[in-house]
Order: structure tokens, then sequence, then C-alpha cells
């Protein structure tokens, strides 16, 4: 019976051991991983704020106002005046689907623009007509400035 | 031995037993059975062990612990959980009121030298003078040849540069990691935002400060690393402040002006929505302060903020609404405007001759000099200094700039009665635009007054100390609007916003005494919607002169009012406003109604 005891005990302190010494070896893995977790965290956070940098740099106001004048052709954006607002009764909806026939696609955005656009609308005072160039297109496609 | 005492004998000894007089009750028997005295000294004995041995393992796990820590290596506690991963730069972003991005940080490098390194010198030498133009060859291989250890070159250089010093395979050139503060609007806003350098700075990091604006007020705000990189939101809106800028610049250049300055302030809150002076310069490289000429042309001068002004007629509506606020008129009482007016050796004089008399609304509207004067005669030197004090006039503004407490109104130091008549209509005290706007938010927004800043606020607005009751606020907001309806500001109409307010032109003080004959300073104050105002405007041109209608113009209504009216045009759908085409807007009940809202 008490033979019996102590080998049952003996088990148990060597399962015991041999089950702390994985636990051990496991938490210095996990405490690994969280480390290297840790670590991609900060580099993706600097990702983020570099390109949250980025993204204010592009959509500052002064290139968005350019990009706007440049592509007045096709989208036609003028600064939001006060006669711009309307009631909700006002705004023409669109007619049921089955209406709707098949328009041409519009034009390349090159086709439809000629060497030089003259701008008429006003900005400012009373500003004078502006000549501005048709876009032009940076190497890897995106335009400038 | 000598000291010895003799042992004192004892009289009698105190411990005799003695026997009681009054025969005591015996104990129970309980007590009476006596514990065997070896059983007791073996249980105390047990007990005293026991606790020994308590402490005994107390101390071994404290000595464990003890040795532990000395045995072990030190290292730097850990930051626990994703908070301590959220810090990424050392300085806080900016942004404007909707969380657009005015101010942050971009990594970037720098580049420095140890020459005790080099293979070359010469070569090196010669090769960072191919990639950076400015470095000459001579110099370097002089100091990369003299024996010193360090040499800082750049302080930030692109990624192509970079790469270019890697492909010289110099190992005495190193480079260190570095934040730079990038402003990514460019010149938006450059007065407010100030600009920032490199403090103290070493090869693994550097440390940013800021030199202006709320960059430098909020130097340790936005360095604090216990608020985790939380960006400091102003109030500024960046769409509203960019279209300011543009409408102002082409207004300057309209005008023909040399400087010009707006500012846009939220009525109730005293928030500066924008604020915008010109010329202006890019934060991201900021130049120099001018070492000659006149300091008040530096690109880095905040008109809106340091330049105090004699502000002219848009002072008017101050005094009159004092003497509304004490009942000493009311909107339709007859004042004289008989010119012209004799102080003393002085004389004033109105623009036109605007006949005998003139209701107190039409002193506001035709902007009679001499019909103001004899209001604030009837005021008093006393009561109008305690009412411009308590609109702010005679401190520097609160605002969050480095530039605001420098920036003291210029007032006189004796009030004599000319003083006070000349101070009605805006001369003889000079304010800067901003204190006017603030001053014009405290009367106009029903009468209390406002801070301004610069932050963003949340919640609803506390309402500060009342300046007038808003009855007087709404009469005289009624007022400025007929000032634009059918007075001097004529060119300030903006269909569907109710734009009111007072021009104001002043000839500029000349430094050798006297006043500029063909020099003004233009000023138009006003705010919008005028029945239930949101916000104020003030806009002033510096030295404005532009031909129409036959003339040379150098007055307000021809010079600030326009571009006023035009950045009201821009700014105010921006800002969410609705405009109301209803023609019934404008009528006094209006006014009147709004007026009793706000009690």
């Amino acid at each position: 019976m008490r033979s019996l005891l102590y080998a049952l005990s003996i088990a148990a302190v060597v399962g015991l051991a041999f089950w702390a010494y994985g636990e051990g070896y496991e938490t210095r893995q996990t405490e690994r991983e969280v480390a290297r977790l840790e670590r991609e965290i900060g580099t993706r956070h600097q990702e983020l704020s570099m390109l949250r940098a980025e993204w204010a740099y592009l959509n500052r106001p002064d290139r968005l106002h350019e990009l706007a004048e440049m592509n007045f052709e096709s989208l036609g954006l003028i600064p939001l005046a006060p006669d711009h607002f309307a009631l909700a009764d006002q705004v023409g909806y669109p007619p049921p689907a089955a209406e709707i026939v098949a328009v041409e696609p519009a034009a390349p955005l090159d086709e439809a623009v000629g060497d030089i656009v003259i701008m008429t609308h006003r900005f400012g005072a009373d500003a004078e007509p502006r000549l501005i160039a048709p876009p032009t297109l940076a190497d890897d496609g995106e335009q400038l400035p | 031995m000598i000291f010895r005492r003799k042992a004192r004998a004892l009289v009698a000894d105190p411990f005799v037993p003695v026997t009681p007089t009054i025969p005591r009750p015996r104990p129970p028997e309980s007590v009476m059975v006596r514990e065997n005295p070896e059983r007791a000294r073996v249980r105390s004995e047990r007990r005293l062990k026991f606790t020994a041995g308590c402490f005994l393992v107390g101390f071994a796990v404290i000595g464990m612990k003890m040795g532990a820590i000395s045995a072990s290596e030190a290292r730097e506690p850990r930051t626990g959980g994703l908070a301590g991963a959220g810090i990424v730069s050392a300085r806080a972003d900016v942004t404007d009121r909707h969380g657009r991005v005015l101010a942050t940080n971009v990594n970037a490098v720098a580049l420095y030298a140890q020459p005790h390194l080099m293979v070359d010198p010469e070569q090196a030498a010669e090769g960072l003078a191919a990639i950076f133009p400015d470095m000459s060859v001579e110099t370097w291989t002089r100091r990369f040849t003299s024996g010193s250890k360090f040499y800082w070159l750049k302080g930030n250089i692109s990624p192509e540069q970079q790469q270019a010093v890697h492909d010289m395979g110099e190992p005495g050139l190193l480079f260190g990691s570095r934040e730079m503060r990038v402003f990514p609007n460019g010149p938006l806003a450059s007065h407010i935002l100030g600009g920032a350098r490199y403090g103290a700075q070493d090869v693994r990091a550097a440390e940013i400060k800021g030199i202006a604006g709320v960059e430098a007020v909020f130097d340790d705000y936005l360095s604090d690393p216990t608020r985790e990189g939380a960006p400091l939101r102003l109030s500024i809106d960046l769409s509203v402040q960019a279209a300011l800028e543009r409408v102002l610049h082409s207004g300057m250049n309209l005008m023909n002006a040399k400087g010009a300055s707006a500012i846009l302030m939220d009525v109730h809150t005293g928030e500066i929505v924008s604020m915008a002076s010109m010329p202006d310069f890019d934060p991201n490289d900021r130049p120099m302060v001018l070492t000659t000429g006149d300091r008040g042309d530096d690109p880095l001068f905040n008109r809106a903020v340091q330049g105090v002004y004699e502000l002219g007629s848009t002072f008017k509506i101050f005094t009159v609404a004092q003497s509304l606020e004490l009942g000493l008129t009311n909107a339709g009482t007859m004042i004289d405007t008989k010119g012209p007016l004799r102080q003393g050796r002085f004389r004033i004089r109105d623009f036109h001759n605007y006949g005998p008399r003139l209701s107190v609304t039409d002193v506001i509207v035709k902007s009679s000099n001499i019909g103001t004067a004899r209001m604030a005669l009837a005021i008093g030197a006393e009561r109008q200094q305690d009412f411009l004090r308590s609109l702010g006039f005679f401190e520097a503004t609160p605002v969050e700039l480095t530039e605001a407490p420098g920036a003291r109104p210029i007032v006189p130091q004796r009030w004599p009665d000319i003083s006070t008549m000349t101070i009605s209509y805006g001369h003889g005290l000079s304010a800067s635009p901003l204190h006017l706007a603030t001053a014009y938010a405290s009367v106009l927004n029903g009468g209390t007054r406002v801070t301004p800043t610069l932050l963003a606020q949340d919640g609803a607005p506390t309402p500060g100390p009342r300046i007038v009751s808003s009855r007087v606020s709404a009469e005289a907001r009624h007022m400025l609007r007929q000032v634009v309806t059918r007075g001097t500001a004529s060119l300030m109409e903006v269909e569907g916003y109710q734009v009111g307010g007072k021009t104001g032109t002043a000839d500029k003080p000349s430094p050798t005494g006297g006043y500029y004959d063909d020099k003004t300073i233009t000023t138009f104050a006003g705010m919008f919607p005028a029945q239930n105002p949101k916000y104020v405007i003030v806009v002033t041109l510096d030295e404005p002169e532009i031909n129409a209608a036959g003339e040379q113009r150098r007055t307000a209504g021809w010079t600030a009012v326009p571009v006023a009216s035009e950045i009201v045009r821009r700014a105010a759908p921006l800002l969410g406003l609705r405009p109301d085409f209803d023609a019934g807007v404008d009528a006094f009940g209006a006014y009147l109604t709004q007026a009793a809202v706000t009690d």
C-alpha cells in the first residue's frame, strides 16, 4: 500500500515537473510573441502616422482647389455659395428605373478638352478669366501638382 | 567602587500577606483548581515557537526576494498592453476642429560624420559635395582631416540623398533617426501654428520645440508622454480658413493694400474659427525675423493679434450700446449733429454734413462723429472707461498665442473730454482686430462677455459676465443691420445671410507725428445673421487704395467691405449656415424675439 503511494507521488512529482517545465517554455515563447506583436504594432502606428501625414498633404486645400480648376470641364466644381442651398422637394429625383436610357460614356478628358480651357467662373472678387492648361499627368499617372 | 550606593534596608516587607478584615466571598470551584504548571509552560513554549517560526518564514521570504533582486540583472519595466504601443512620436499632432491634420511628424534622417572611422576622408568630402551642392570640398576635407571626432552634416535629408550617401560606402558617415515637424497645408494658418525647430539633439533622436504660435504655447502639452499622443484640437476650421485666406489674399491685391487681416469668431463661445494675416509665410520653412524696415511689414507679424491700430468708426456701436444701456437715449432719440463740434482747440467734423439732427440709429447708419461724441460726453469719461475695460480694451487678449501677451492696446494716460469724444468714434485708442472681434461678439451675442480662444470647446458655452442687456444687444444688431441695408456698408449685402456691421476708416499715424493724408487703415466689423448672430467677422486692410466709380477710394466702404462680403459669401455655407431668403427675417420683431429667447 505504502509503496504504491510512494510510486504514485513520485510519478505525480515527475509529471508536475514536466508540466511546469513545458509551461515555463510556453510562457517565454508567448512573451517573445507579445514583444514581436508590440513591435509590429509600433511600426504599423508609424506607418499609419506617415500615411496620415501624406493624406493631409495630398488633401491640402490649395491642391484640391487647383485640381478642381484643372478638371472643371468634367467635374464642374465651384466654391459653395448661398444659392446652392435648396429644399428637399426642390431636388429633381431621377425618373423610375424603367425609363432610364443608356447614355453614351463621356469622351475621355484629353479629347473633350482642347489645348486650353477658358475658365469663366468667378473666384474671389471678380477675378480675371484664368487660362489653365489641361491636366499634366506624372509618370505614375498621378495628377500633378 | 567609590560611588557604589549601599542597598537601603527595607523598613518592612511590602509583600507580607494581610488578612482581610471583611471576609471575601469564596471564588467558584473551577478557578480554584490550579492548572498543572508544567502543562502551562509547555503550551506557552509551543506558542512562542509558532510565533518565532512565522517570523522566520517572513524574514526568509524577504531575504530570498532581496537576494534574487540583487543577483538578477536590471531590466527596464515593460509597458503593458496596447496603451504603450500607441505612443509613436515624441510630439502630438495638431488638428483642426474636425480632426483634419494641421501639424504632424514624419520620420526623417540626419547625417553626421565620425572622421576617425573614415577610410578616405578626401573622397568622402568629394562625394558629399556631389550630393549636397552647398557643401564645399575644401572645407570638409580640412575638417575631416583635422583630428576631430564628430561633425553634424545635415539635419534632415531626403531618402534619395540617404541612398546616395549609402552608396558611397564610407563607414565614417552615419545616420541618426529624426522626427520632422511637418505642416502639410503649407502657409495655411501659418500665424496660428507658428513653427517648430530642433532643440537638444543626439544621434538617436532630437527634441522638437515650438518657436511661435500654438506650437510654442502648447510646447509642454504637445510633448507630454502621459497624453499618449492625443492630438491638440484647435477651433480652426481648415476649409473655412482656406477660403478666407484665398479671398483675403486676392482682396488685398485687388485693393492694392500692403497688408490685411481677417478674423471669424463664434459669437457665443469666442472660438476663433478662422484667423489670417497677410502677408504670410510657410511654417515648414520659417523665415528669419526682419532686421531692417518696419516690424509691422514682417511676414511673421500677425496683424490680427499683434497689430494695434486705431480702428475708427467701428467703435461707435460701443458708445451707442452704452448710451442705450444707461437709458440716456433710445434708438429714436434725436441727437444734435450740427458741426463742427468745438472742444478746446479741437474741432470734430463729419465726413459729410448730415444736417442739424439725426436719430441715434441714423448716427450709426450715417456714421456721424459729432453725434457719437455728444453721446459720449453725456456718458462721461469714467463710465466710458469702465465699459471699454469690461470689453477687454485695456489689456492684452488671452488668446493662446505667444504673440498675444505682448500686444497691449494703447490707451491714453489721461482721459480728458477730448479723449472721451475721439475714443467714442475710435480715434485715440489703438487695439488689435482680435480685441475688436471679441468686443463685437460680447456686445452682439445677447450681451455676455466672451473670451477669445483657439481651442475647440465642447459642450454648451458658459456665458460670461453681462455687458449689456439682451434688448440693447438686439437694438444694436438692428442698427448695424441698417448700416448694411441703407448705410456706409451697402456693398456688404450677402443674399440669404443678413450681415450687419460697421465700417471704420482711420488715417495712419506717421512715425514723425501727426497723421498721413493718403494712408488709411480700413476695417469692417460685423456679425451674421443679424437677427440671431452666429459669427463675428472683422476684416482690416492696411493702406488700401482703389479706383472705383471714377475716384481714388480709401474708405472702408469701398475697400474692406467688398472683401468682407466675399468672405461671408464663401465662409457661411462652409460653416453650415442655411441661407434665409425670407423677407420677414429682417423685421425688428425678429430681433426682439431672439432677445426674448436668450433672456
